[in-house]
This record gives structure tokens, C-alpha cells and sequence, in this order.
């Protein structure tokens, strides 16, 4: 079993968010932009990145193409398929309901 | 990703590694781009290894895995137990084998479509009602004018093909001394054209050939002579060869595999219809009618065109009709056609053996069964001996799924390697099987290629049956609780009353099979024993055809010429053999009253021919030398009882209607069999073999049989000489066909002994399967409670109660077994009913054989086992636990 990320499970969501606004990226590109856009504070480890980007090609949510860089060797372009488009609906609306029961228990209690 | 680019990533498992190492290289290097350092990277990684195992789809590389260690686990258990494991391979194999072999012959008999374009869409066109002696059926003949007449009428919604009955014949290449028999097929010239065939040699006939009666004296020959007869010569175009009086020359060779329209028999040479006698008849069914249908047209409006056409040819027809019962003519007259699929070709053989065939394929599919319940039997022995590892696995995390598989591939395992020995077997069995369905010098001929249907039905076989024995021991295995197996008191009694429920189903089976099998051995041998009230013994018939029809006297020369040869005792002559197939009948007034409504046989015979047949002469004289045809006439029994209500009929005359010849009765014979071995025997009029016309001059004749006694009982040994002696006693004499009497009389229950001999090899392997079967439970059931019995006999248990504890409840299983059985015999023989002769289902030899069998095999196969039972020595079983 892969050693659980330090993303508890938002991991998917955030990859295909990114995905979603900028298509056609790597998978450094992935890591690095998460990195970016959360301030530094969240970071992928690659460690996981790259089976769960293989896990969601399997699921068909996103597909891939290898392209060849300039330094001559070849990368993988990701990008989102129609059905990850929907399962990005379905992890945002799960993920708010989650943060805002979290919320909710913090008010509370 | 898709099941298939899983299947594919397994196979590329190579490749898939080295794209994800070269993704994760890119990403190094990215990384580098951006100042990191590399080793921290990698770090960030961890090993490459890893990465692949998570990466691809693990759950796929996991189960390989998993079946792959199955695989492996799963020989090793055959391997552990390699008798129970042969019994079962073997006994799965012989009936997989004969599964396939049956397939085969279904396949290539009734199911392969012809190699021809739109053989989906084929029909054939017969008649359906009561025939002429007022049995129902369904002929397939149809006359060659209405042919035509149908044609015109259909043709913006059908094609309509015109095909004789594939016919041996004789024809020469060179002289007329070397005859040769072929196959052949009268054919309408554009069947070629609407079946799509290319020639693979020269030119294929067309619709020109249809055109002119007689003026189309072009033969196509089918590939597959083209091969055995000429070497696949080229040069066979143009060559000419003499069938009777015509000369025909070869123009063509029609591309492989296309060999006639009829499954059973390769066609050899086509030849236009026009070149047949009967296209100018309104009277001769000669052809059958294949009609193909354009596509997306209906059969139904087709049909009833047809029928139209068809009333109106039959009513025309009736008109001409004399001397004929009213009753027979409104028969006649109430026939309709009706089309019937015929994408795999019409045969004769096709239309007789599909009962045939059919019964034997349930027969098989039913020991297939039995085969199988033998084997989840002793798979659900073997897992109740396995219980302790399979609870073992359970507890160290095995989920259900992960047994169920396990078991499943040690079933496979089985299953596969009786495949391939059962494939073995179908290899050898299934042209045995055809090579024993026609008389031997005149074999039929079914190609059985090995192709993908054979191989999927294989296949499929084999799955289904891996997952029917399999799936209910496996599903068993995986039900185990842990807990309780590993304390060793699981309950047994699931597992026995499963074991005992196969028990059950596979006597069932037996009982039917043995059921079955012993009608048709019945069947065999009542006909085979039938009286047929002539001598078969030391008779040999030597079928003779002349160049141009000869005077009958030059035939009687002929004989008193085989006369003279040593080792023959009588010389008759015959326009046929009795029972070879061929008959002559017609409606017959006896004293001037009106036409009887059954046919009478005739047959011409020379004088001493009852005498050579040694068919007894009632009453009366035989045949003179002077007495022809017309004018006098020899009848049987049959004849006497028909016409004359048993008088004497001696000097009495009667007439034959259809030409009003009139026959005076000379002498009466005992009855002899003339058509088969079914019916009752046919009021048959023998009639001198001289024949006069209307004029009263003595008439020629083309062809006849020569009825030769041999004094050894070997009569075969003569033929040569004989068939040496009739061309030196007349040069225009060629012998086309020498058999025996015996030969002639066997060949009509040719398919009863193949039935009864296939269905009693059946039945041996069945009663086989069933008492292994037994023997196995028995045995595993005395094995699990040898501590009971072991304690019952310390205490002071009789042998006869141990015997009566072991049996008790197997043996209620065996007889509610055999009850099924019965009921499913009772409802079985109504679909076999046209295959039987003089045998009830319901005869009490009919229903004693197979259970008495039954029971006495159910009896060895559990003495072994009460035996053991009661031998079981109480102190060291006890003591062992």
C-alpha cells in the first residue's frame, strides 16, 4: 500500500482541478502548481503522485499522450476527460460538504 | 483503461515498466531544471520498483500473480493424488471427446452453412401431406416444368435453383471397358452464378446451359475431383467423357470447397438439367428446388406464390390421372409446399440421420453430465480432506474470492487436460462415426474440418464444464469457517447431502441413457432379425448395363453362359435385387373391380429366380420361358390377401391401371421382403422378364441384375470371375456394380446398428461413470465416519447394521435416481418414437434391463466400501484419533 499523502485523500480533487484549468500539463507541472497555487503549504510527494495519476487514467478521468520535449526526451501530458470533468463536480461538491461539517463541529463544540 | 489495454498490459509488461521509469526520468530532469538536487528527488521517489507495482494496475499484476501460483498449486494437487486425478481426467476426456465428436458430425451434417454466397438466405420447397398410400410427410421432389412455371412466377422476389439427387453413375474416359463410378449432380446452369462461384479452371455453366433440352453437353467438375481423379491436370478442359449413350465435355472446374448441395455426398461432376430425361416430364419429381431469397424478402408471400403455381401444376395433372382411388387424388391434391431452411444443404442423409443425430448428441450431453457430477463429487471429497488448509487460508486473510479461484483452476486444470485428451478422441471418433453410416462401397463423405467452430465449441465446452463441476465444490471450500474447521468438527452434513443429490442426478442420467440405449439396441435387433422370406446366403447380384438396350434373349444367353462357370449352383435374372431400393408400383384392379386403394409392387424376374431367391412356390408354376410382360404374372401372399380376400387367386387375372395391361396369376410365392425392413411386407407381382409392347413384340433392355447362387459360402470369392465372364459371353454386357444379398439386406439397417452400437457404448461408459461415482461417495462417506462406526462396532454393532448405516442414505438416492430416470425415459421416447421398430417403451424387458443393471452396479460399487466399513478394527481407529 502507498504511504498515505499528506493531502488526506484531496489529492485526486486537487489534481484534477488543476487539470481542469490548465490542460495538458506533467506530472511535474501537476506537483509544481499545486505547490504554487497552495503557497507552499500543501506538496505533493511524488511518491504519490504518479500512481494516482495512473489510478485516475485507469478510472478514464483523465487520458494521457506522450509528446517529445526539446531536450529530446519524452513526457506524458495529462489531461481531463468528460468523465473526469463530472467526477470533479462530484469530489468538489463531496469536499465542501466535508469541510463545512468540519466547520461546523469546530463552531459547535 | 479498458479490460483490453489491461489484457494488453499484461502481455507488454515490459514496456509498460520502461514508460513509467521514462516518465519518472522526465520528471527528474524536470525537477533538475528547476535546481533540485537529483539524489533528493530520487529519494523523494523511493525505489523504481515500487513505483511500477503502484503504478500499473496493481490489482491486475496482483491476480495474475495470484492465478499464476494457483496454476501452479493446482498441478501439484493433481500431481498428489495422480490416480483420482487420472479417473477423473479420463473419464471427463471420453465424454468431452465424444461431446466434440458429436458436435463435429451435427455441425458438418445439419448446422455448416454451404461455402456459397447468401446461404442464410436458402431455402428448400417441398410438399407437405399425405403421400399417395395416404402417410403423412414432407417430399422434397418437385417435376421440372412446374419448376419453371414457379421460377417465372418468383423472380423479383427469389432466385429458384434446380438440383437433382447426387447419383452414383458410370461413365468412361477412354474405352468403354474401363468404367468408372462418379457423383453426380444435374444442376440449373445459373446456380453457379447465384451461388457466387468462381471456376478455378476454365468456365462454369450459366444461364445459357438452361436453355434447350439436350444441348448442353457440358460437365464442370467440383475442385476436389479435379484433384484425386486428374492431378489437378489443366488440361482436363476439353476432355470428353461417355455416360450411356451421351458424350459430355468437360468445361470447367468449379473453385473449392463448393462439392454439391448435398451434406454426406461430394459431387464430383455437375451437369446442366437440361441433359436429364426428365426436364420434359410433368410427371417425374426428379429435382429438388432450392430457392434463395433476395434479401429482406419474406418467406411467407413467397410461399404462397408458390403454392399457387403448385396447385394449379397438380390439379392439371389430376386430370390426366386414370385408374386411380378418389380418395389418393384429393390426397394429391391437398399437398402444399412449404419452405424449409436449407442453408446447410439438402441430403437425404441429412433428412435421415438429424433423429439420428440428435438423440445421440442429448445421449452424449447426458454422459457429459454424469461425467461431471462424478467429478464435483470427487472435488467435494477432496475439498472436505482440504478442509483444515482452506481454513487455514481463510484465517491467515484468503478472501472468498481468492478460493473460489483457487479451486475453480484445480478444476480447470482437469478440465483443460481432458480437453485436449478428449480432442484426441474426436479426432479418431468422429470419421470412424461417418465412415460407418453408408454401406461400405458406397461410404458417405462429410468433411469435418477442425475449424473455429469445432475449436470454440471446445472451448466453451470446456469452460462450461469447468465452472459446472467446479463452481459448486469451490463455492463449498470458500463457505468454510475457520473456527470450527480447524477444531475438525465442521458439520458434514451439507456436503454429504450435496454429494448425495449428484448421486441422484447422475443415476437419473444412467437409467436414461441405459433406456435409451437398450431401445435401440432393440430396435437393431428386431430388425436385423426380421424374416425377409428369401435365403440371403452364398447370393451374389452383379448389376449389368449394356451399351444400347439388347433383346432379352441375348440376357438369357448370358445367363446360361454364368451357368457354366464352376462354383455357381443357380443363375436368375431381375430388373433388381430385392431390397436394394429400387421399385416399380401402381394401383391394380383384381377381376374387373374397382382400383384398390394401396399400391402393388411389381418386380420382372426370369424363370427360376423364386427358386435361386429359395422363396417358396405356394401354389401354381413357375415362369416359362415363353411367358411375357404383359399377359402373365407370379404374386405372393400379400397379393392374394389384398386383391383377392385370400382366395385362391391362381388363374385368376387382374389389370394394372395406369396402363391397362392385364396379368394372369400362374403361381403364388410365399411373401418376400421388396422395399425394406419396416413396412409390412407389399403385395408384390412378379412378372416375367420379357417384355413385349403394345404391339406384342419382345422389347429390348438396358439394364438388369444377374441372381447368382454360389456353391461357397464366400460368394464374394466368384465376383471377379463373373464380372470377367459377362462381357466374354456378350461384349455389350459391362457389369456396373457386384454386391452381395447380404450386403444389400444389412445395408438397410445400417443406421439402426450405428444407433445401437453408439448408444451401447454410451450406455457402458454411463454405467461406468455412475458406478465410480457411487463407489467414490461411498467410500469418502465410510472414510468421514470411521469414528462413528469405529465406536458402533466397539460397542457391539452387528455387521448388518454397519452395512445398513453405511448405505442407508445413499441407496433411497439411487432409487429416487432411477424413479426420475424412468419418468424422463417415459417422456424421452416420444421423440424417438420414428427411430424405434416393434418396441414399446413401456415392455417390461424394456424397463427391467436398466434398472436391474442399474441396481447390480449400485451393489459392486458398494461392497467395497461396506466392506471396509465392516472390517473397520475399532481398538487402532480409536487409537489413531
Amino acid at each position: 500500500m502507498p504511504k498515505p499523502d499528506s493531502l488526506q485523500g484531496s489529492l485526486d480533487l486537487l489534481v484534477l482541478k488543476i487539470l481542469s484549468r490548465r490542460p495538458r500539463l506533467h506530472g511535474y507541472a501537476i506537483m509544481s502548481a499545486i505547490q504554487a497555487m497552495s503557497g507552499e503549504v500543501l506538496r505533493v510527494e511524488e511518491g504519490s503522485l504518479y500512481p494516482a495519476l495512473h489510478r485516475m487514467e485507469e478510472a478514464g478521468w483523465i487520458r494521457a499522450e506522450w509528446i517529445t520535449k526539446d531536450t529530446g526526451r519524452r513526457a506524458r501530458m495529462y489531461e481531463l476527460t468528460a468523465a473526469g470533468k463530472k467526477q470533479l463536480g462530484a469530489e468538489e461538491s463531496r469536499w465542501q460538504a466535508v469541510t463545512s461539517a468540519v466547520n461546523r463541529v469546530l463552531r459547535m463544540a | 483503461m479498458s479490460l483490453w489495454s489491461r489484457i494488453i498490459n499484461v502481455v507488454r509488461g515490459d514496456r509498460l515498466n520502461r514508460e513509467v521509469d521514462e516518465e519518472l526520468e522526465s520528471h527528474i530532469e524536470e525537477a533538475m531544471g528547476q535546481g533540485r538536487d537529483p539524489a533528493e528527488v530520487r529519494r523523494a521517489f523511493g525505489s523504481a520498483l515500487r513505483h511500477r507495482e503502484a503504478s500499473r494496475d496493481a490489482k491486475l499484476i496482483v491476480w495474475l500473480e495470484s492465478l499464476r501460483a494457483d496454476a501452479v498449486f493446482g498441478w501439484r494437487q493433481l500431481k498428489k493424488s495422480k490416480i483420482t486425478s487420472a479417473a477423473a481426467i479420463l473419464s471427463l476426456a471420453l465424454a468431452i471427446g465424444a461431446c466434440i465428436s458429436a458436435f463435429r458430425l451435427v455441425d458438418a451434417l445439419l448446422l455448416h452453412p454451404l461455402p456459397v454466397a447468401g446461404a442464410d438466405r436458402l431455402y428448400v420447397a417441398s410438399r407437405q401431406g399425405l403421400s399417395f398410400n395416404g402417410i403423412p410427410g414432407t417430399f422434397d421432389g418437385t417435376e421440372y416444368p412446374l419448376f419453371q412455371l414457379m421460377r417465372a412466377t418468383v423472380k423479383d422476389q427469389a432466385e429458384l435453383i434446380a438440383v437433382s439427387w447426387a447419383q452414383r453413375v458410370d461413365l468412361t474416359y477412354a474405352s468403354d471397358q474401363e468404367t468408372e463410378k462418379a457423383y453426380l449432380q444435374y444442376v440449373s446452369g445459373h446456380m453457379f452464378g447465384t451461388f457466387g462461384l468462381q471456376p478455378a479452371l476454365g468456365r462454369l455453366l450459366t444461364e445459357n446451359d438452361d436453355l434447350r433440352p439436350g444441348a448442353h453437353p457440358y460437365a464442370v467438375l467440383s475442385h476436389d475431383y479435379w484433384t484425386s481423379r486428374f492431378g489437378q491436370d489443366p488440361k482436363v478442359i476439353g476432355r470428353t467423357f461417355r455416360m450411356g449413350t451421351g458424350l459430355y465435355e468437360i468445361v470447367g472446374v468449379v473453385e473449392s470447397p463448393f462439392t454439391g448441395t448435398e451434406p454426406g455426398t461430394v459431387t464430383d461432376i455437375f451437369l446442366p438439367t437440361m441433359m436429364h430425361e426428365g426436364v420434359t416430364h410433368a410427371d417425374w419429381s426428379w429435382i429438388r428446388t432450392l430457392v434463395q431469397l433476395k434479401p429482406g424478402v419474406a418467406t411467407e408471400p413467397t410461399c404462397e406464390k408458390l403454392q399457387a403455381n403448385f396447385r394449379s401444376f397438380q390439379g392439371e395433372r389430376a386430370k390426366g390421372f386414370t385408374g386411380i382411388p378418389k380418395q389418393k387424388i384429393q390426397n394429391f391434391l391437398n399437398q402444399r409446399i412449404v419452405l424449409e431452411p436449407a442453408a446447410a444443404g439438402v441430403s437425404d442423409l441429412e433428412r435421415d440421420y438429424r433423429p439420428s443425430l440428435t438423440a445421440l448428441a442429448i445421449l452424449v450431453a447426458l454422459v457429459l453430465l454424469i461425467a461431471c457430477a462424478n467429478v464435483a463429487n470427487l472435488m467435494t471429497a477432496q475439498a472436505a480432506a482440504r478442509a483444515r488448509e482452506m481454513a487455514l487460508r481463510i484465517s491467515i486473510g484468503a478472501g472468498r474470492s481468492r478460493l473460489v479461484q483457487l479451486v475453480l483452476i484445480e478444476g480447470a486444470w482437469i478440465a483443460l487436460l481432458a480437453a485436449a485428451v478428449g480432442g484426441l478422441f474426436a479426432w479418431w471418433s468422429a470419421p470412424f462415426v461417418v465412415s460407418r453410416i453408408n454401406p461400405p462401397d458406397n461410404p458417405a463423405r462429410v468433411f469435418l474440418p477442425a475449424d473455429w467452430r469445432v475449436l470454440g465449441f471446445a472451448l466453451a465446452l470446456t469452460l462450461a464444464v469447468t465452472f459446472l463441476f467446479g463452481l459448486i465444490p469451490a463455492l463449498r471450500a470458500s463457505a468454510i469457517k475457520p473456527a470450527s474447521a480447524l477444531k475438525g468438527g465442521e458439520d458434514p452434513h451439507s456436503r454429504r447431502r450435496l454429494m448425495r443429490a449428484l448421486i441422484a442426478v447422475q443415476v437419473a442420467f444412467c437409467f436414461l441413457v441405459l433406456f435409451v440405449a437398450g431401445l435401440f439396441v432393440t430396435t437393431f435387433d428386431r430388425l436385423s432379425h426380421q424374416s425377409t422370406g428369401f435365403s440371403a446366403e452364398r447370393l451374389l447380384t452383379l448389376d449389368t448395363v449394356t451399351e444400347s438396350p439388347q433383346a432379352s434373349a441375348f440376357w438369357d444367353q448370358v445367363a446360361d453362359h454364368l451357368r457354366t462357370v464352376p462354383g455357381v449352383e443357380k443363375v436368375a435374372l431381375a430388373g433388381w435385387p430385392l431390397l436394394d431400393g429400387n421399385g416399380w408400383n401402381g394401383f391394380v384392379s383384381a377381376s374387373g373391380a374397382p382400383p384398390s386403394p394401396f399400391l402393388a409392387y411389381f418386380l420382372s424376374v426370369s424363370p427360376g429366380w423364386a427358386e435361386t431367391m429359395k422363396i417358396p412356390l405356394i401354389g401354381g408354376r413357375d415362369f416359362l420361358v415363353t411367358d411375357t410382360s404383359p399377359g402373365f404374372a407370379i404374386v405372393n401372399e400379400a397379393f392374394a390377401k389384398a386383391y383377392f380376400n385370400g382366395e385362391n387367386p391362381l388363374g385368376k387375372s387382374f389389370e394394372k391401371t395406369s396402363d391397362h395391361t392385364r396379368f394372369q396369376i400362374v403361381g403364388v410365392v410365399s411373401d418376400a421382403r421388396y422395399r425394406n425392413m419396416r413396412e409390412p411386407i407389399t403385395p408384390t407381382a412378379y412378372v416375367p422378364f420379357h417384355a413385349i409392347d403394345a404391339s406384342k413384340l419382345l422389347m429390348n433392355q438396358g439394364q438388369a441384375t444377374f441372381i447368382v447362387r454360389t456353391v461357397s459360402p464366400n460368394p464374394l470369392a466368384l465376383a471377379s470371375t463373373l464380372g470377367q465372364e459377362i462381357p466374354r459371353a456378350r461384349p455389350e454386357f459391362r457389369v456396373s456394380r457386384i454386391r452381395t444379398q447380404l450386403e444389400i439386406n444389412q445395408s438397410h439397417t445400417v443406421r439402426e446398428r450405428l444407433l445401437a452400437m453408439l448408444a451401447l457404448f454410451f450406455a457402458v461408459v454411463a454405467l461406468l461413470l455412475a458406478g465410480v461415482g457411487l463407489y467414490g461417495v461411498l467410500h469418502y462417506l465410510v472414510l468421514q465416519r470411521r469414528r462413528e462406526i469405529g465406536i458402533r462396532i466397539a460397542v457391539g454393532a452387528q455387521a448388518r447394521s454397519i452395512a445398513r448405516l453405511v448405505t442407508v442414505d445413499v441407496f433411497p438416492m439411487v432409487l429416487m435416481g432411477g424413479l426420475a430416470g424412468l419418468g424422463l425415459g417415459m417422456v424421452s421416447v416420444r421423440y424417438i418414437e420414428t427411430l424405434l421398430y416393434q418396441v414399446k417403451a413401456t415392455d417390461l424387458a424394456m424397463l427391467a434391463f436398466p434398472s436391474l443393471t442399474l441396481l447390480a452396479v449400485a451393489l459392486l460399487a458398494a461392497l467395497p466400501a461396506v466392506i471396509r466399513a465392516v472390517r473397520t478394527d475399532p481398538v487402532a481407529m480409536l487409537r489413531a484419533e
